[in-house]
């Protein structure tokens, strides 16, 4: 089947897609876009977590046909979704915005790399999607907050500390930044 | 495979009337997890997603309509008040991301014994709204669950809704797991006092193979606090009475050994929860009936 969505902004549609498939493998397997990482496939971990209509969603959990005519934000567009938000308008031509490729980093991504949070890596995608949706809902988190925003997130290097870090210096920078 | 899509409820109907072996499908949180893993190959899925009305709710006078397919998060945020067991038990579902997804109508499609909303849909009272192009009915919960993962649904019958009472007093939901988040349970325990009809009702989670009433416990505990005119006095409940309550909630149990525990585990867990969750509401009942003669 055909399925038309949006994704990162961008009008996009998925030929012979399978009708059991998961969103996660068209994104990854047809659209080029590897950001969503596929781990455990049954919702535990968190790592393809992606914006569906905004709300934040394990990718492997929605069925490719459930997206048609939605808009899907993937990792490889947060910072222009989060750019979006910060300015309110479109961001600047330039760069790509569907696969980030040129794009500056947005707070969260940059709070990542400035705490040492990543450390494999691969947990990373789902959780600067999950800590910048938190961030957008809740700009002052506890740390409470942010353990739950995240809990649906595993990391298996174990670096939750770093990854706490991150997310507070992500929530200051934003506070400053107001 | 074929993928349904219909854009209204009645479209649904008539698609699952057509091909009454279509798997429904809404938050995907279940389905999805089977089709991945290549233990289930339905021939036909039916989206559920694009009939809106699925994510509603009507707060009505004794009860909440609650659409099959309200987010679990809705219900945590949204009706703590109206719904304080279900919203409890709604936190405790997996994660942020299954619980913007997950709702009740897939708790009970699925039917599984440990599904988080059982136990306080048990406790608090409800009936399931079902329908098919034959006409629609109301299933009352107790009489929902016929087996592990069987649920009393014709094959041509779509979940619409829940009709859950409103909470006439305080309600408690407890889980045992390995940790917070994203755990299924290895027993849970629903239970709300309802006051104005003076009686306490219970939901035993993953300790059967369905999800179960622990109906002797509430007969005598029933008995116990009218005979104590507790409902009346306030008093601490007596710890004899507590003991006993728990001491047949875990009789009430027919639990299996698994992975995730023992049967004898399963039955001392649900005794102790039983025991807890009892005192925490009725602390609360108390509470507030003082707090209310207080302000008189």
């Amino acid at each position: 089947m055909r399925v038309n969505f949006t994704v990162n902004g961008r009008p996009q549609e998925a030929d012979d897609v399978w009708e059991g498939e998961s969103l996660l493998y068209v994104l990854r397997e047809r659209l080029g876009l590897p950001g969503s990482k596929n781990a455990c496939e049954q919702g535990e971990c968190g790592s393809c977590t992606v914006r569906l209509d905004g709300v934040p969603v394990c990718s492997c959990l929605v069925a490719a046909g459930q997206v048609e005519g939605r808009e899907v934000v993937t990792v490889e567009g947060l910072a222009d979704y989060a750019k979006q938000r910060s300015c309110g308008h479109q961001a600047p031509e330039g760069h790509d915005s569907h696969t980030g490729e040129g794009t500056e980093l947005s707070p969260v991504q940059q709070a990542f790399i400035d705490a040492g949070a990543v450390q494999c890596g691969f947990c990373t995608p789902g959780l600067l999607v999950a800590a910048d949706e938190m961030l957008e809902r809740n700009p002052n988190p506890s740390d409470a907050d942010i353990r739950e925003a995240l809990s649906g997130n595993l990391c298996r290097c174990t670096g939750y500390e770093k990854i706490m870090d991150a997310v507070r210096l992500a929530a200051a920078r934003q506070g400053e930044a107001v | 495979m074929d993928f349904l899509r219909p854009a209204s409820w009645e479209e649904a109907l008539a698609a699952k009337a057509e091909h009454p072996t279509a798997v429904p499908i809404a938050g995907g949180t279940d389905v999805m997890v089977e089709i991945n893993f290549d233990h289930r190959r339905p021939e036909y899925l039916l989206d559920l997603n694009r009939v809106g009305d699925l994510t509603e709710w009507e707060v009505g006078e004794d009860t909440v309509r609650l659409g099959a397919s309200v987010p679990y998060t809705r219900i945590m945020e949204d009706l703590r008040g109206e719904l304080p067991g279900l919203a409890l038990a709604s936190h405790t579902v997996a994660s942020p991301q299954i619980r913007n997804r997950g709702g009740v109508g897939g708790n009970l499609g699925t039917a599984s014994p440990a599904g988080d909303a059982h136990p306080a849909l048990l406790a608090a009272g409800a009936e399931v709204e079902v329908e098919s192009v034959r006409g629609s009915r109301l299933i009352p919960i107790d009489a929902f669950y016929t087996g592990v993962k069987r649920n009393a649904l014709a094959a041509d019958e779509l979940i619409r809704a829940v009709h859950i009472k409103k909470a006439d007093g305080p309600q408690q939901f407890s889980k045992v797991g390995t940790r917070n988040a994203m755990v299924i349970a290895v027993c849970a325990f629903g239970l709300a006092l309802h006051p104005e009809t003076r009686t306490v009702r219970t939901g035993i989670g993953s300790a059967a193979p369905t999800p179960v009433r622990a109906k002797t416990a509430e007969e005598f505990l029933n008995a116990a606090l009218e005979e104590g005119g507790f409902w009346d006095n306030g008093k601490i409940i007596t710890p004899s009475v507590a003991k006993q309550f728990a001491d047949l909630c875990a009789a009430a149990c027919n639990p299996i050994d698994d992975v995730r525990g023992t049967a004898s585990y399963r039955r001392h867990a649900v005794g102790i929860m039983a025991r807890r969750t009892l005192t925490w509401t009725w602390e609360s009942y108390r509470g507030t009936a003082a707090t209310t003669e207080g302000a008189a």
